[in-house]
């Protein structure tokens, strides 16, 4: 009785503690998944494939109509729960595959190889000098049990030698590891998938030479494939261009054996094209701007007066430079944490430019530490470009501009440190910056500065404009070795921008007109207005 | 000649950049990506100059006694021990200079000294941002006018938008000032910044903007 009644509690206590750890049960949907046997589901039909448009090559676009017995579709058996993408491949694919696989092993053990070898030589001709002393081989030699390291060192020598050996030849003997043939090998493995395009041309799903090789798969109720190949040749996905592609999409269920493969789609052929379509918007918005850019350009060059809008960061830079001269100080130059390619960055040096050729000019000390060593090099012929320019070469020297650090906290305490320590009396920070924007410029503020900045990056412009007592806001830090220079020229192409900006604000405002209006009134045609506008990837 | 030929190369390289973004075929993808390889090859010269500028600055410091040197002699000191470190391993009771293997890269002295000496100061510059956030908010929000005050409230509001205490209509608020006056002056910037990135580029391109090679 006392055992029934134990096992009666453990039983309630199994279930309450199952009941308790998993709360309601979830229902099961019983007609997602049938248990006993799945019937073959319809096929997919209309399956359709295409070179994908405007890309570099070696990616084909498949869509089809999914089968009656998707999932997502009530009024069938719902037994489809994925679609796999099959592609027929050639046995000469397949052969390709495993010449990949050994080129990729050679590639890869060559440098370790290269490396150890000349090692093992080396402990080879000590030991066969004489040398007894294992410790003193170029490498850790790991001893088996029974061999001791201080009994019989001849014994020992005599297993280290043997085991060297078979090492070296372990090395060599699955693959020859010269430079040559290594060479050989790529040349080889090239010439191969150079072929393969005719392999599959000649080689279709009819020849029977070959099989059909998963290369994706779907969720119920998709209608769309992009099978996106690689073009590298050593890449296991790699996608031939021009070559007969044939594509088949299979309907499978819950059971792996149980699936309908659908007609077979192809020849396909995937290539690349000579003109991204999707950008003509693009392209004509740059045309437009050039044409602009040039006539304003000339407008200047023959004399026509440009007003262009002062910006009071600008006028701020020859005010800050006389400061620094009338107190003594030197002037901080920052060129923020961009690279030499970036927009802001090459802004930044053209500011520089102007910046070094007035402090040379005023001969006050500057100062540029630098946090991309490219950047250090160009800054560094900008400045003694400037001044030079100026008329004084010999005031320049090379600790002007300094490569401080790659590392973006350790450049912040360096220029914080310079910062507090030499108390200029002009900070500037012009280019790209991060979080290292704020630390920057509340320091500088701390240290009773006069601080100018201009960035491109939205999110750090509100922390300039905090702490600093002038700030050029976004496009302003491109427009500023303009506004500096004074050169009709560079206004120009400011004027260019200005009458740009004129023409995006009345496609903005024709883009809200035609979306409202195709809304109220039914016309979608308005509404493709927008598509004239849109950019592929 | 000597002053032509960098404006001749720019010219070039921006003309092929501006033609490659509309031409996809491969041919031109290799040639970019080509230039790109350059770009890697400088890098990594030019690293090379950025540690020789900065012992020599150091150095010069040191010799000439200038005020604070002694910041220059744990520069130099911090340089040269984590490269003995990075390419050195003592491991298993052996001494390895390693070169062309990462081995040097799991001595423990490396390890712990970017570990324990360098994330910490790090985190430590990081978390300044903290308070420099508090003391620059403090001065951006002091309501002089209509238009500060009127900072100081959006402000306000944002902040307070995931506090449970002021309901659902605050989130509501908030919201709308994020995403639609803010969003739009952000967009504004963002078209600028498009079209001043394109001038400046043409303006390099052509060779109208040369202030970059120094030459103003």
């Amino acid at each position: 009785m006392t055992y029934l009644l134990r096992v009666l509690l453990t039983l309630a206590l199994l279930t309450g503690t199952a009941v308790f750890a998993q709360g309601e049960p979830p229902a099961v949907d019983t007609t997602l998944v049938d248990t006993t046997t799945v019937a073959p589901p319809a096929p997919v039909t209309g399956l359709t494939g295409k070179d994908r448009d405007n890309d570099h090559g070696h990616a084909i676009e498949l869509t089809w109509t999914p089968s009656v017995d998707d999932l997502e579709n009530p009024s069938g058996a719902r037994s489809v729960l994925r679609y796999r993408i099959m592609m027929w491949k050639p046995t000469e694919a397949y052969r390709v595959d495993t010449l990949r696989q050994m080129y990729d092993m050679v590639r890869s053990n060559y440098a370790p190889i290269r490396v150890y070898k000349p090692l093992v030589d080396s402990a080879l001709i000590l030991i066969d000098q004489g040398m007894v002393d294992v410790s003193a081989l170029p490498f850790e030699v790991l001893l088996p049990e029974g061999i001791n390291r201080t009994d019989a060192p001849a014994e020992m020598m005599k297993y280290v030698r043997k085991a060297l050996q078979d090492t070296l030849a372990a090395m060599t003997a699955q693959v020859d590891i010269s430079k040559d043939s290594v060479k050989v090998f790529r040349s080889n493995f090239l010439a191969a998938v150079e072929s393969l395009p005719e392999a599959f041309n000649a080689n279709g799903p009819s020849s029977g030479h070959g099989a059909w090789d998963s290369v994706g798969a779907e969720v119920p109720g998709a209608t769309f494939f992009r099978h996106a190949g690689s073009k590298e040749e050593v890449s296991p996905d790699f996608l031939p261009d021009y070559a007969d592609l044939y594509y088949r999409v299979d309907a499978a269920t819950s059971d792996p054996a149980v699936y309908t493969a659908s007609d077979v789609c192809g020849p396909v052929q995937a290539s690349g094209q000579w003109y991204n379509s999707g950008r003509t918007v693009v392209l004509i918005s740059v045309i437009i701007f050039t044409i602009l850019t040039v006539v304003f350009v000339q407008q200047a060059r023959r004399g026509k007066e440009l007003y262009v809008r002062p910006l009071a960061g600008i006028e701020a830079v020859d005010d800050a430079i006389g400061r620094a001269t009338e107190m003594g100080k030197p002037i901080l130059y920052v060129l923020g944490l961009g690279a030499a390619s970036d927009i802001a960055t090459i802004a930044s040096f053209t500011i520089l430019s102007r910046v070094a050729k007035r402090v040379a000019e005023y001969q006050t000390q500057l100062i540029v530490p630098t946090y991309d060593p490219i950047v250090m090099t160009v800054a560094q012929e900008v400045v003694k470009s400037s001044y030079l320019d100026a008329g004084r070469p010999d005031d320049y020297n090379e600790d002007i501009v300094y490569f401080v650090t790659q590392s973006q906290f350790a450049y912040v305490a360096a220029v914080n440190g310079v910062m507090l320590r030499q108390l200029p009396a002009t900070n500037v920070y012009m280019g790209k910056f991060y979080a290292e924007s704020l630390i920057l410029a509340e320091t500088g503020a701390l240290a009773g500065s006069i601080q100018i900045a201009g960035t491109d990056e939205i999110a750090q412009i509100p922390f300039f404009v905090v702490a600093c007592d002038y700030t050029l806001i976004g496009e302003e830090l491109y427009a500023a070795s303009a506004y500096l220079g004074g050169e009709p020229v560079l206004l120009g192409s400011l004027k260019a921008q200005d009458y740009a900006k004129a023409l995006f604000v009345v496609c903005a405002v024709a883009g809200f007109l035609t979306l409202i209006l195709a809304d109220a009134t039914g016309a979608h045609w308005l509404a493709q207005f927008k598509q004239w506008f849109m950019v592929a990837d | 000649m000597r002053r032509q030929l960098p404006f001749v190369l720019v010219f070039l390289s921006g003309f092929f950049m501006i033609f490659q973004y509309f031409v996809p075929h491969q041919k031109s993808e290799f040639v970019y990506e080509f230039l790109l390889d350059w770009l890697t090859i400088i890098g990594g010269f030019a690293m090379a100059l950025g540690i020789w500028s900065l012992i020599r600055v150091s150095y010069d410091r040191i010799k000439r006694q200038r005020e604070n040197w002694g910041y220059s002699v744990i520069t130099l000191t911090g340089l040269f021990l984590m490269m003995f470190f990075g390419i050195t391993n003592w491991e298993d009771g052996s001494f390895g200079v390693y070169i062309y293997t990462a081995e040097g890269l799991s001595n423990s002295m490396f390890v712990h000294f970017f570990d324990f000496i360098l994330i910490p100061i790090q985190a430590t510059m990081f978390s300044l941002l903290a308070f420099f956030i508090a003391s620059a908010a403090y001065r951006a929000f002091r309501a002089r006018s209509v238009i500060a005050s009127l900072l100081l409230l959006a402000a306000l509001i944002v902040m307070m938008r995931f506090n449970p205490i002021f309901g659902a209509w605050i989130e509501t608020v908030a919201n709308w000032l994020m995403n639609v006056p803010n969003l739009a002056a952000q967009r504004a910037i963002v078209i600028g910044l498009g079209l001043g990135m394109v001038a400046t580029a043409l303006k390099i391109i052509l060779g109208i903007e040369r202030g970059y090679m120094g030459q103003g």
